[in-house]
């Protein structure tokens, strides 16, 4: 078997290089995909949309159709992870820990009463003390992730940025806390529930401008329509359209991050993870 | 053979992907565990992102994002002047952006599938899945 796929990848590779004497030279301006439609997008994209990050213009008014099967491919990706998974058989076994005196209690099967109080944490079987440094760290790190995460998302139509790098950045910040903490807590800061609706919500915005453009008189997703309701010319209100997919599109991701890392860290069982 | 030298100074880029793809392809081919399929695929993943980039990219020119364009949106008095030489094309980073998207959403699911495999068969090796289903 080794042999073979060493076979294989050596024939496969040598076809390829021996056909890159045809491709254009590293770094050569006059290739063919640097001609004709991106000359367009560079030269007239300031004109007609008003925004100086060519890849946001391209991506959320010249292709925002292929962006938003994008953002359901993501919702899809979410929902198959949840539907995979998610396990609602509880565990047989719960530990509690008295915090003050270390002792550990362990519940069998379902006990209704649960000692949820300040002096009792609940814990996870294989539970490591919470190292001070780390959860200090983290504590302190996260607000400031999701406020930079916030400032990509708002901030992606005039430098580097954008939904997904910005919901990528959010989501993070969830996992970090769950990985810094336990699987609980986190779950507590963003219910399930919580994590499902705002999935779709995002994906519902994106769809909801483009049909709202529909409703003005337009095609789908053609911004300029917006300019009839919002009290700005038709070149910015393109601006504020894409800002507003953005947000949709970040609310998505970073859903979709956190219900993929809490399905597959706990299988499903959303009680203990990493 | 100075000319082969030639070809592979001026296009390592290339040479670079295929060497990464292959790699990747080895990786899903050869290997026995799940896991390090997914991981292979993801590598080849990479790979192709890579070369989507790398084509897009020109000498002396930088990121596609307009100078000086802030404020009057080059639509006031005095229009900018942008000559398409300048900036990097930005139709192969929005394709791989949205290619990137893809790639995680593709590890996500199959992370899940392999997470249902091990809870199913107790094994994420290749070889012994297929021994435990003949078993059956």
């Amino acid at each position: 078997m080794k042999y073979i796929g060493l076979l294989i990848v050596a024939v496969c590779g040598g076809i390829l290089l021996s056909a890159t004497s045809d491709f254009p030279d590293w770094g050569y301006s006059q290739s063919p995909a640097s001609t004709y439609l991106s000359n367009h997008y560079i030269e007239k994209s300031i004109e007609e949309t008003g925004v100086p990050n060519l890849v946001t213009s391209v991506l959320a008014d010249y292709r925002s159709f292929d962006t938003m099967f994008e953002t359901a491919v993501i919702f899809c990706a979410g929902l198959v992870c949840f539907l995979l998974l998610r396990n609602y058989n509880r565990q047989k076994k719960f530990f509690y820990r008295h915090i003050s005196t270390g002792v550990v209690l362990c519940f069998k099967d379902n006990c209704k009463n649960l000692p949820a109080s300040k002096k009792f944490e609940q814990m996870d079987a294989d539970w490591i003390p919470h190292d001070l440094i780390i959860m200090t760290v983290c504590r302190i790190l996260i607000p400031f992730i999701q406020i930079y995460a916030l400032y990509v998302v708002a901030h992606g139509d005039f430098s580097p940025g954008g939904g997904f790098q910005g919901g990528v950045i959010f989501g993070s910040s969830f996992i970090l806390l769950a990985i810094s903490y336990n699987l609980q807590t986190a779950m507590k800061k963003i219910k399930e529930k919580i994590l499902g609706l705002l999935s779709a919500l995002g994906v519902l915005i994106y769809v909801g401008i483009g049909i709202i453009c529909m409703f003005l008189g337009g095609n789908f997703l053609d911004y300029s329509q917006l300019a009839k309701i919002l009290p700005v010319d038709p070149i910015h209100v393109r601006a504020l359209g894409m800002l507003g997919v953005e947000i949709g599109v970040g609310i998505a991701v970073m859903a979709v991050m956190v219900v993929i890392y809490v399905n597959i860290a706990s299988e499903g069982r959303h009680d203990e993870g990493l | 053979m100075t000319d082969f030298f030639i070809g592979i100074m001026t296009k390592y880029n290339y040479w670079l992907y295929i060497i990464l793809m292959m790699i990747g392809l080895y990786a899903m081919i050869v290997k026995n565990n799940l896991i390090k399929k997914i991981v292979g695929m993801n590598i080849f993943q990479t790979a192709i992102i890579l070369f989507y980039i790398s084509i897009g990219y020109k000498t002396n020119a930088t990121i596609p994002i307009i100078k000086n364009a802030h404020g009057d949106h080059g639509t006031g008095a005095h229009k900018l002047i942008i000559h398409a030489a300048d900036y990097i094309n930005p139709l192969p980073h929005v394709l791989m952006l949205t290619a990137i998207v893809v790639s995680v959403a593709t590890f996500g699911v199959a992370l899940a599938l392999s997470v249902k495999i091990y809870q199913r068969y107790q094994t994420l090796e290749e070889d012994e899945i297929r021994m435990r289903l003949r078993e059956k």
